[in-house]
């Protein structure tokens, strides 16, 4: 799969559906996005339902770089270079404030606090005037790499979400085997063990939620280059939701699992969007069926196939 | 009499108003296997739990070594060298035998945050957790799933992790529980090992695995103790007796495993409650 999505530009340019350039731009960012929730929901049992709020703060860097670039002259601000780094900053430092309070909670309440945080965060989006509020922030260019790299090219940005990509899931699979990864997935499995043997899990898993946010900062702002828009509509709660269900969908605490997820959520989206207006209808018992009959998620009914003996 | 290694001092824990551990006072000293019986619900879990570091008492104070650790974190304690196992088996059931050991191992070698080196080839981590399991009779099972042992192999499992990091005193939380006699018979031989090394405080309902094991008894009814002495002390004290002993046990070679014991027929149906065994 990771080797058909890096092909598929030059064949979208030959078949003249180029649009599909985009849809799969959409797609890879929202794997990044998913993998990073993954780490923390999949491997790590944080239930966090607020994730979209770093999808919202690393967009906003870009755009609220880019606008003062604009209106005011600031040109530092409106260079890849710092606005990258800026949101994957920015977002590791929500996490950090966010888990700081949410880690001491479990369960339900740890559900409710995050969703509650990135709420928050999104009222406050629609509270910044300045920037737009709830029509959010047209991009007057997008992030500007010293000419090195071109966003605003369709397939470039395709290209650089890939690679990005692509880090994502190194990153991922080296933390899970690391020992970070080992007390993250213990804390999992037992925390109460984990604590008798002499973790002090929290910790960690405060940890573990700054890398997940500053990983969905980086898919941020490719998202706000990819719409050349921001607005709080990045950060609301059902985004968040659409996050959790891809992992599901994909296959929780596996490495492609939310990529397969992605996939399978977006192209389901756009399929039956194009039939129906109501495609959650169609789209509901689908994800039911997942859960009830493919507890791995769709990743697990690939594997299984792909290894009939086991 | 040497120094204490576990000083408990008028310890309090109430949950509303239940009073678990009632102004209670234990010594531990280095080398003996101290052993901790009582009728059900009498806050001996309560009690092991307050010493690791899980419950916060009320009022007392705990000494480990001469230091006060009433406040410490629990994960301090276990740097410290105490370890705990647990009643119900608490184990890692997603990862291997082996797996379960290195993490135990991983928590003593300093800090885990390191995001890069995958773990599980590490050679500081699987050598010493191979020869703990080698030590509890484990080896030969390290790569099967935690959660596919029997339930003797799980209790073995369960001092392993708890030995790693070698701990000054080690608190076994009824290992012998649900166990049948042969079962019973090796985890005695593996603490006869142990006993050696460590000093062991021993919550157990096995009367047989108790008085063979234990130098010194301590016993716990509604929360405090009403008794310590060795186990010739314990059999002939008459308050023991009524309290808890009960008119069956009598004679210093008589176990408890007669039919109508009161102290193991009551016990059985807790090992399959899934809480922790006080409320």
């Amino acid at each position: 799969m990771m080797i058909g999505l890096a092909v598929l530009p030059p064949i979208a340019v030959a078949l003249e559906e180029e649009f599909f350039i985009d849809l799969f731009s959409r797609v890879i960012i929202h794997a990044i996005a998913a993998v990073s929730l993954n780490l923390i929901l999949g491997y790590g049992g944080m239930v966090s339902f607020g994730h979209a709020a770093y999808l919202g703060v690393g967009g906003y860097m870009v755009g609220i770089g880019t606008f003062h670039a604009f209106e005011d002259g600031v040109e530092w601000m409106g260079s890849g270079w710092v606005q990258f780094p800026a949101a994957i900053l920015a977002s590791a430092l929500v996490a950090l404030l966010i888990g700081a309070v949410s880690l001491r909670t479990r369960g339900v309440y740890f559900i409710m606090i995050t969703l509650a945080f990135a709420q928050m965060l999104f009222f406050s989006g629609v509270g910044l005037e300045i920037y737009g509020a709830d029509d959010g922030l047209n991009l007057y260019s997008t992030s500007d790499f010293s000419g090195w790299v071109d966003l605003s090219n369709e397939s470039t940005l395709y290209y650089v979400s890939y690679a990005m990509l692509l880090l994502a899931l190194y990153t991922s699979h080296r933390i899970i085997g690391s020992r970070f990864g080992w007390v993250i997935r213990g804390a999992r499995s037992n925390e109460r063990r984990m604590r008798a043997v002499g973790f002090p899990t929290y910790s960690y898993r405060l940890a573990a939620f700054m890398i997940a946010g500053g990983m969905c900062g980086l898919a941020g702002a490719l998202m706000a280059n990819h719409t050349e828009y921001v607005s709080p509509s990045m950060m609301h709660w059902t985004k968040s939701g659409d996050l959790i269900i891809m992992i599901v969908l994909g296959g929780m605490g596996t490495l492609f699992g939310p990529v397969v997820g992605a996939v399978a959520f977006l192209f389901l989206e756009e399929f039956l969007s194009s039939i129906t207006e109501h495609w959650q209808i169609i789209f509901g018992p689908m994800l039911i069926l997942v859960v009830l009959f493919a507890r791995g998620g769709i990743d697990s009914l690939l594997t299984l196939r792909r290894r009939p003996d086991e | 009499m040497n120094e204490p290694i576990l000083q408990v001092r008028q310890l309090v824990k109430r949950f509303g108003s239940l009073t678990a551990t009632n102004h209670l006072d234990l010594t531990v000293v280095p080398g003996e296997v101290h052993a901790v019986i009582g009728p059900n619900g009498a806050g001996k879990t309560t009690l092991l739990g307050q010493i690791a570091g899980e419950l916060k008492p009320d009022s007392g104070t705990i000494h480990f070594n001469g230091v006060n650790i009433t406040h410490r974190p629990d994960h301090h304690r276990v740097h410290m060298g105490l370890a705990r196992s647990f009643q119900i088996t608490n184990l890692f059931t997603e990862f291997t035998v082996l797996e379960n050991v290195m993490l135990a191992v991983q928590a003593q070698d300093g800090h885990s945050f390191r995001f890069w080196r995958p773990a599980q080839h590490d050679p500081s981590l699987r050598e010493p957790a191979l020869a703990i399991l080698e030590e509890v009779d484990l080896r030969p099972r390290a790569d099967a799933m935690a959660a596919s042992l029997s339930h003797g192999e799980q209790r073995q499992l369960e001092i392993a992790i708890a030995l790693t990091g070698q701990p000054k005193l080690l608190m076994l939380d009824e290992p012998m529980a649900g166990m049948g006699p042969v079962e019973t018979q090796r985890m005695i031989e593996i603490l006869q090992e142990l006993r050696h090394r460590l000093t062991i405080l021993l919550i157990e309902h096995d009367m047989d695995a108790v008085f063979s094991l234990a130098d010194r008894i301590s016993v716990v009814v509604y929360g405090d103790t009403i008794a310590t002495g060795t186990p010739e002390d314990i059999r002939a004290n008459e308050e023991v007796r009524q309290a808890y002993l009960g008119d069956t046990f009598s004679g210093p070679t008589t176990g408890s495993e007669t039919p109508n014991s009161p102290a193991h027929g009551s016990e059985k149906p807790e090992s399959g409650n899934p809480g922790s065994g006080n409320p």
